[in-house]
């Protein structure tokens, strides 16, 4: 958890929303250092841009290695050698193979410490929404969402807070498919940091609004965090 | 019984219509691309397949997949970008599939391989994926029911194999091939090497050779 000197007034740490490389760098600023650590694909894989190399992470990557490294380029591009997203990626020294089942091993037995993953929908209680909209004409496909929800000791989401009509992807109840049942531990949002879990949505920080203001969205009820979660 | 078979056409002669398949490779690192042609032209129809993806672009499983030669795909995650043959057949009512989370899918494949008659698992407790199926709590968790996925056959690639079928991948391409060469009745791998026996250090074997069948060198 990461500690920062804000008073519990000082809820508002960025005077507008926060943009989608800057909500990463706070993601990758809050992952303790020495973590195994999964991102998903979009948004998540951002977080990986800015990954300091003093933090001593290791990328997980369901595909069935440990120790993953930035993508490919030119000639280090290698069809054998690719990430979940099936983008080329490199190894880094120390980087592990491994087949599916020990891949998937490693989530469900809790190895992992922090997924990283995207959302339509987080509810009060940290239920995730993230991989079917359950329009009669989507073709489902679940890959390893579930897994991972379900699997890593933490699990973050990174979305924006609002969908394009304005409405709050934080809710009281999903209304979209599950993905897990009260697996979600913190979500990075362009407008506030929200920690879900069983004493219901607490506010870390907030980004361009008050506590006041977030809370005219988001139709749960929001309290702030306490300074020691800051 | 090992065979090391010349051409990809005979290794895979004896798939029948109706046959489960299973078929390394995630995206197309690991897919045996050269057996997945010659199981297209050996003609086998009605098949059930499984794989991670529905095929992609014009290659492959998706080729299989456009033939009308799948009636049923396993696998956790169809829809892509250029999942387009898979995506016309599914919106057309010709291909059943059953959708599968990723792990559950190489556990359920792993299972069958290992001789476990099923496994109760977290992962999808509570979603519509777990649906119609037995949930206990254990250890203080929803678990979810799973049974294992067996096979006819499976079809998959490594990297090299030695005269006893004992086989190294290469890396991420390994993937589904050593779970999927355990859980089939009949294991085909296509390869990009042969070597001789002793040659491949025995602590660096990932698929032993017991369960492997057909092997075809591919240039």
């Amino acid at each position: 958890m990461s500690v920062q000197s804000n008073s519990r007034a000082g809820i508002q740490t960025s005077d507008k929303p926060l943009g989608r490389d800057d909500l990463a760098r706070l993601v990758a600023k809050d992952i303790k250092p020495g973590s195994f650590v999964n991102l998903g694909i979009g948004q998540p894989t951002l977080v990986s841009n800015y990954l300091q190399p003093e933090q001593n992470i290791t990328l997980h990557t369901e595909n069935g290695m440990l120790g993953m490294g930035p993508e490919a380029t030119g000639d280090q591009i290698d069809g054998d050698l690719i990430n979940a997203g099936k983008i080329p990626v490199t190894e880094l020294p120390g980087a592990s193979y491994f087949h599916h089942a020990d891949s998937f091993a490693i989530m469900r037995g809790g190895h992992l410490d922090i997924c990283v993953l995207g959302a339509f929908q987080v509810s009060a209680t940290g239920d995730l929404a993230n991989w079917h909209t359950g329009a009669p004409d989507a073709i489902p496909a679940v890959g390893g969402a579930m897994d991972l929800a379900t699997g890593a000791k933490d699990v973050f989401v990174m979305m924006t807070l609002l969908t394009r009509d304005g409405a709050s992807k934080i809710v009281e109840a999903c209304t979209y498919p599950l993905t897990g049942i009260g697996c979600v531990t913190r979500v990075y949002t362009d407008k506030a940091v929200f920690l879900t879990g069983p004493d219901g949505v607490q506010v870390r920080e907030t980004f361009g609004c008050t506590l006041e203001e977030l809370q005219a969205l988001v139709p749960v009820p929001l309290t702030a965090a306490p300074a020691v979660e800051r | 019984m090992l065979n090391f078979i010349d051409t990809v056409g005979e290794a895979v002669a004896g798939i029948k219509d109706g046959s489960t398949v299973m078929i390394g490779g995630f995206g197309n690192a690991g897919q045996p691309f050269e057996l997945i042609d010659a199981l297209m032209d050996c003609g086998a129809r009605e098949l059930t397949v499984v794989n991670n993806n529905a095929g992609q672009g014009d290659q492959g499983l998706a080729l299989l997949i456009k033939e009308g030669r799948v009636k049923k795909m396993i696998c956790s995650f169809p829809r892509q970008s250029d999942s387009w043959h898979f995506d016309a057949k599914f919106r057309a009512g010709e291909i059943e599939l059953e959708l599968v989370p990723q792990g559950n899918l190489a556990e359920r494949i792993r299972a069958a391989g290992a001789g476990i008659g099923g496994f109760f698992t977290p992962t999808g407790y509570g979603t519509m994926l777990a649906e119609g199926k037995e949930t206990r709590i254990l250890d203080g968790r929803g678990q979810v029911f799973e049974t294992p996925i067996h096979a006819d056959v499976a079809l998959i690639k490594a990297l090299k194999a030695d005269g006893k079928g004992n086989l190294v991948y290469r890396k991420t391409a390994r993937n589904f091939g050593p779970i999927m060469a355990a859980a089939a009745k009949h294991t085909v791998v296509q390869v990009s090497e042969i070597v001789p026996t002793g040659d491949l250090d025995p602590e660096i074997i990932v698929t032993p050779g017991i369960y492997v069948n057909s092997i075809v060198k591919v240039a």
